[in-house]
């Protein structure tokens, strides 16, 4: 190995951590406000990526056809809660409050995709599909068991997965996609070949994260999911509701996936259960940095692409081993220095 | 899934009754499961089949065993008890196969396998195969490498049981030609990156790269060695022959070499070739049932069991009548003495040594130019 290939190691390495670190944010920030470990936010990285490669070709995606269904879904649910409760105008309000949003974006999409408006529509487009799955699916698949263990809510989070990506199978094809870059171009830097779009990522990666420091630290709504996080009860009693911050929470998660989406599709082909292994190498980072701490998950997750930046480049067979195995001494050392004071279970 | 198989006992049944003395061929594919790729275009060809041979009426039962050895063994019962089958074909994947040959080898029937499988000694008696050794395809690529001066093969393959059985067969395979592969690269299907392993390879600055795997994954390793300015030639499997490797691999597929059944190309084949005027009919009748470009080599894997049955029935027809223990084992005899059954992916002449029957006739090399196959003289 020269400086030439370890120049171009850690470059590999920087951009897969800066998109794990993305996925790692996003897990952090669900498990922080619901206690929910997301795995399905993998799939909200490919179905983003793969509707992106489908309007591209002016397509619909089949993720309009999911966004529709959650949405029934999730209107069906609340409206039988209002009945339950015997009023009716409301269960009208929260069906057509879900359902609206829904068969707009739908018709928006069924309308533009085709005239192929290009690449800035179609990741708003993208976008508007893909961030509101976020509160549908938590909805849907979690909210009525909001106050369950963490086990439960794990084992809802892996049946959402399991069905997300079956569905993905079913609306997307066999066949892996990649989308065109959004900043095409390339230059040199000594030896080093650096493409626009991965400075994009790692560019965007350092905004976002920037933006959610911002936003937890001086927003009301950040506040308030900071709240609900550290507190969950104190922040029903001072008015807060828990439901709206999981709803926040889960379309945060999903606007992270699209944006993982926008910058990851060009540089990789994704398939329908591309999702799983992503985030998984995501979920590590964040176990490494204590799913708690947004710093020491994005610190953890540019570590996790290095070493299998370097791992594919030494011992290419046992790529995956090393990169999950790494998870082993950390849980070792934390299981040995904390001192299991879980304030809930 | 139950009603699909209960419609088809039931045909089976109806068509079964009346005329005993038909021949009753079964089918097991994999029409659904992660190996629905090969097992579509397969379930496809069915329908091409032919109806009759030696005045003698053919009646067809199939199976969908989801790419699950299991019901593949439980598809293959029915078949023997409830179709009296003659000659059983399937499955479409290796662990499949296996289940299946091991069955047909129990009851004593014979049974064309759309997978090349390595078989154990009493299950290879009544399998024959319809597809090429890999070992073929593997002999192909090393020739072009021969002639052409390849001294250093780099290797990037899938780390899981296709990678592993191409790196044995190319290790025998390269023996004695005096070129070495070095170094040995794996990647996952669903990596997203495969740079780590593609600068070992351009830094070792072999002449020419085998990339081994299947589908749209197999372009990755192409996409990455063009960023890294990878000059050599590039070869692939016939696992990368779909369409959708070339879709997602773009320009960097261009001047890629690999190895596919004859099939593949028949248009361009030279008149003289044994495979041109059946392929030609085949993808023509493909293609007309199910849309331009949608012919995939592996149906025409079925499509050669259709041209074996009709070669070799006739033969087992002047020993037995159908329905019999006398007929199965006739119809054995005849598959093992296949003498120039010419089929879309090439000729078949078996012998008890040889349940493949494949020569070099079976597999030609294929260039991707211009974003399509173009056979290579």
């Amino acid at each position: 190995m020269d400086v030439t290939i370890a120049l171009f190691l850690i470059q590999d390495g920087i951009i897969n951590g800066a998109i794990y670190a993305l996925l790692a944010v996003a897990l952090v920030l669900v498990f922080a406000v619901t206690r929910v470990i997301l795995i399905p936010q993998g799939e909200f990285v490919t179905f983003a990526g793969l509707s992106l490669a489908a309007m591209e070709t002016g397509s619909v995606p089949g993720a309009v056809w999911l966004l529709l269904v959650l949405a029934a879904a999730a209107a069906a649910m609340d409206a039988g809660a209002a009945l339950r409760e015997r009023s009716p105008a409301k269960a009208v309000r929260l069906a057509a409050w879900n359902l609206v949003p829904a068969i707009a974006i739908a018709a928006a999409v069924l309308a533009m995709v085709p005239l192929q408006l290009g690449l800035g529509v179609n990741i708003v487009l993208c976008a508007a599909l893909i961030v509101p799955m976020g509160p549908y699916l938590y909805r849907v698949a979690f909210q009525p068991l909001a106050d369950a263990s963490v086990l439960v809510l794990l084992i809802a989070s892996v049946g959402a997965h399991l069905a997300l990506t079956a569905l993905g199978l079913v609306l997307f094809g066999a066949e892996g996609y990649r989308t065109s870059p959004v900043v095409s171009g390339s230059f040199q830097i000594g030896p080093l070949f650096v493409t626009g779009q991965s400075l994009l990522v790692v560019g965007a990666t350092l905004a976002l994260l920037a933006g959610l420091a911002l936003f937890f630290g001086r927003t009301l709504i950040g506040k308030a999911l900071m709240a609900s996080a550290i507190n969950r009860r104190g922040a029903r009693l001072v008015g807060i509701p828990t439901m709206l911050s999981g709803r926040i929470a889960f379309a945060m998660a999903a606007a992270i996936g699209v944006v993982s989406a926008v910058l990851v599709a060009p540089l990789t082909t994704l398939y329908y259960d591309s999702g799983f292994i992503i985030g998984l190498k995501g979920f590590v980072a964040a176990i490494i940095g204590g799913l708690g701490a947004y710093p020491a998950a994005v610190a953890a997750a540019l570590a996790v692409g290095l070493l299998e930046a370097f791992s594919s480049f030494w011992a290419s067979a046992f790529k995956e081993v090393i990169v999950f195995a790494s998870i082993l001494p950390v849980l070792l050392w934390r299981s040995l220095t904390s001192t299991h004071g879980d304030e809930e279970d | 899934m139950k009603v699909k198989f209960a419609l088809a006992g039931l045909c089976g049944l109806f068509a079964a009754t009346p005329a005993l003395a038909d021949i009753s061929v079964c089918i097991t594919v994999s029409a659904t499961g992660p190996a629905a790729s090969l097992g579509v275009p397969e379930n496809n060809t069915i329908p091409m089949l032919p109806k009759e041979v030696a005045g003698e009426a053919i009646n067809y039962t199939s199976f969908d065993d989801a790419t699950d050895p299991t019901a593949a063994v439980k598809n293959v019962r029915k078949c023997i008890e409830e179709q009296k089958a003659d000659l059983l074909i399937g499955s479409s994947t290796t662990p499949t196969t296996i289940a299946v040959a091991g069955v047909a080898a129990e009851t004593k029937t014979p049974v064309l396998t759309l997978a090349p499988v390595g078989l154990p000694e009493e299950s290879e008696v009544w399998a024959f195969r319809t597809p090429q050794p890999v070992s073929q395809m593997a002999g192909a690529l090393v020739e072009h490498m021969t002639a052409n001066g390849v001294k250093t093969l780099g290797f990037i393959g899938y780390a899981d049981g296709y990678g592993e059985l191409w790196l044995n067969v190319m290790n025998k395979a390269l023996e004695g030609t005096g070129i070495t592969m070095e170094p040995i690269e794996r990647f996952a299907r669903n990596d997203t990156s495969v740079t780590g392993q593609v600068l070992k390879l351009v830094a070792a600055r072999p002449d020419a790269v085998l990339v081994v795997a299947s589908g749209t994954p197999a372009a990755l390793p192409n996409l990455a060695l063009a960023e890294r300015g990878y000059e050599g030639q590039i070869y692939h499997t016939h696992g990368s022959a779909s369409l959708d490797f070339i879709r997602v691999a773009g320009a960097s597929a261009e001047g890629s070499i690999l190895p596919v059944g004859p099939v593949v190309v028949a248009a361009q084949l030279p008149d003289s070739h044994p495979s041109k005027a059946l392929g030609v009919e085949y993808t023509k009748a493909y293609e007309a049932a199910h849309g331009e470009g949608s012919l995939s080599s592996f149906g025409g894997h079925m499509f050669d069991a259709g041209q074996i049955i009709l070669a070799t029935v006739p033969v087992a027809l002047e020993r037995s009548a159908p329905g019999s223990e006398e007929f199965r084992a006739a119809l054995r005899d005849a598959l093992e003495n296949m003498n120039e059954v010419a089929g879309v992916h090439g000729v078949f002449n078996t012998s008890p040594d040889d349940h493949y029957g494949h020569d070099e006739r079976s597999r030609v090399l294929v260039r991707v130019e211009n974003g399509a196959w173009k056979y290579m003289e």
